[in-house]
């Protein structure tokens, strides 16, 4: 067991890691909503022309295993990743790493993984764990979803480790190196940093699918949903918009809450009234997603129906774009000084 | 959202464990609160899962009608398509929608009925007859 770690519950998974293993190495002000800004995490995308499940394939966030990178990167930390194409191979490096004293990340497939409960497997390849030790045989796991540590068999893990489909993670491992204290100084540029490249992915981001542009594209396509999809296939479209946005790991509202909760945060590092205003607006698209989300329900429940229905669901995305763009373009405005 | 409005309506993961939600208390400051479940979220799910069930009846049928192998049946029990499916068994693509043809699969040897059994986590038989209690 690796006596520096303690395992944490966290809403989003990857979040949660980073800020779990970066305590394991005594970096202990990075919170789980830091991670996620100055990891730049939060994101919007619709690719019409892939379909995941049978269903649209929409992101509230950025691309798996660029937070905990990113956020390393900002401050200073080396980090080792690794890729394995043998299970054995993956299996070896993991117990070296462990004999050695670290929590190692692994990306996994939630599809096999033993304690989740049925009605969430499905072959979804981007979810995030710390293993910390083993004892009995089986590995300890910290999952930061769940409220505590689990264990899993070797094969369990490897059956994860090495689940197929999109984004496999290929055994993937991933640990930070011990590292000097973090200054303030050094948080401060992260979260300026992070703030920046969320703001280019957002606002300038090319192509129509991505960023507030992207939103609004959605709103318009939902409009038309009812006609060329019927309403039948209509409403499960509506449904996996509604799981990507509020399913766990997402800490409500498409992730909107927690990077309100960054600004509040980073605010206590700038004292900037700016940053405490923008964090509302955040809050607001938040509460907006999820009044969408109520909207949609009614949908695929079959309580609603109308093209009316449809309209009113679009239109929820077309304001939030509108919101999301303004914040972003005054969060673009501040002066960090 | 409001510390106060968090949704506890019990769903199938709440009875596992809570989930962490970032919610503004009476001072509109950032919190943490534990959620047992939201009930539109919930529905997003059933509503999945019905149109899976669905489509797992409706391959069964058809694998009755032998219009296809059990390979179908056993296809949609586990959510995946055929691109995950040739991961998994390392098969092309080709080659699992010829053995999705009843009578190519009735002539599958041992060791590729094998391969497909253990990726659906069922022996043999179950994979010939479809018959397999729910895990």
């Amino acid at each position: 067991m690796i006596n520096n770690f303690q395992h944490e519950q966290a809403a989003h998974c990857e979040s949660g890691v980073t800020r779990n293993l970066l305590k394991s190495i005594g970096v202990n002000q990075i919170t789980e909503p830091l991670a996620f800004g100055m990891g730049s995490g939060l994101f919007f995308a619709y690719l019409p022309f892939i379909k995941i499940n049978n269903g649209p394939a929409i992101a509230f966030r950025n691309m798996p295993g660029i937070i905990f990178k990113r956020t390393c990167n900002s401050l200073g930390i080396k980090v080792t990743r690794k890729k394995f194409s043998s299970k054995e191979e993956a299996q070896k490096l993991l117990d070296e790493k462990l004999g050695e004293g670290y929590a190692v990340g692994c990306q996994v497939g939630v599809y096999y993984l033993p304690y989740f409960p049925k009605e969430y497997r499905f072959h979804f390849n981007a979810h995030n764990l710390v293993v910390f030790g083993k004892k009995d045989g089986k590995y300890v796991i910290s999952d930061p979803i769940m409220e505590h540590e689990t264990y899993m068999t070797p094969y369990e893990l490897e059956r994860v480790r090495f689940a197929k489909g999109a984004l496999a993670p290929k055994g993937q491992l991933y640990f930070a190196e011990q590292k000097h204290t973090i200054t303030n100084e050094t948080i401060k540029q992260a979260i300026r940093k992070g703030v920046k490249r969320n703001v280019f992915d957002m606002l300038t981001i090319p192509g129509p699918f991505a960023g507030v542009k992207g939103i609004a594209f959605t709103g318009r396509k939902i409009k038309k949903w009812r006609d060329k999809l019927g309403l039948h296939k209509a409403g499960l479209y509506l449904a996996q918009v509604v799981r990507m946005q509020e399913e766990i790991g997402t800490g409500g509202g498409g992730f909107r809450y927690i990077y309100g909760a960054f600004l509040q945060e980073a605010n206590a590092y700038f004292h900037k009234d700016e940053l405490m205003r923008l964090s509302d607006e955040f809050t607001r698209a938040g509460d907006l997603w999820r009044n969408a989300a109520v909207q949609a329900s009614g949908i695929y429940k079959g309580r609603l129906g109308s093209q009316e229905d449809f309209n009113l669901m679009g239109d929820y995305l077309l304001e939030i774009s509108e919101i999301e763009k303004q914040a972003f373009k005054d969060l673009s405005k501040i002066n960090w000084q | 959202m409001k510390k106060d409005e968090v949704p506890q309506d019990l769903g199938s993961l709440g009875k596992i464990t809570k989930e962490v939600c970032y919610v503004t208390d009476e001072q509109g400051n950032y919190t943490t609160e534990l959620s047992k479940g939201w009930e539109v979220k919930t529905n997003a799910l059933d509503v999945t899962w019905d149109d899976i069930e669905y489509k797992v009846a409706a391959a069964k049928e058809k694998v009755l009608k032998l219009e296809a192998s059990p390979l179908l049946f056993f296809l949609e029990k586990n959510v995946m398509n055929i691109g995950i499916l040739s991961s998994y068994t390392g098969f092309f693509k080709w080659q699992i929608k010829r053995h999705l043809k009843p009578q190519v699969f009735e002539k599958l040897s041992i060791n590729k009925l094998n391969k497909y059994a253990k990726v659906f986590n069922v022996t043999v038989d179950e994979l010939k007859t479809m018959e397999v209690h729910d895990q």
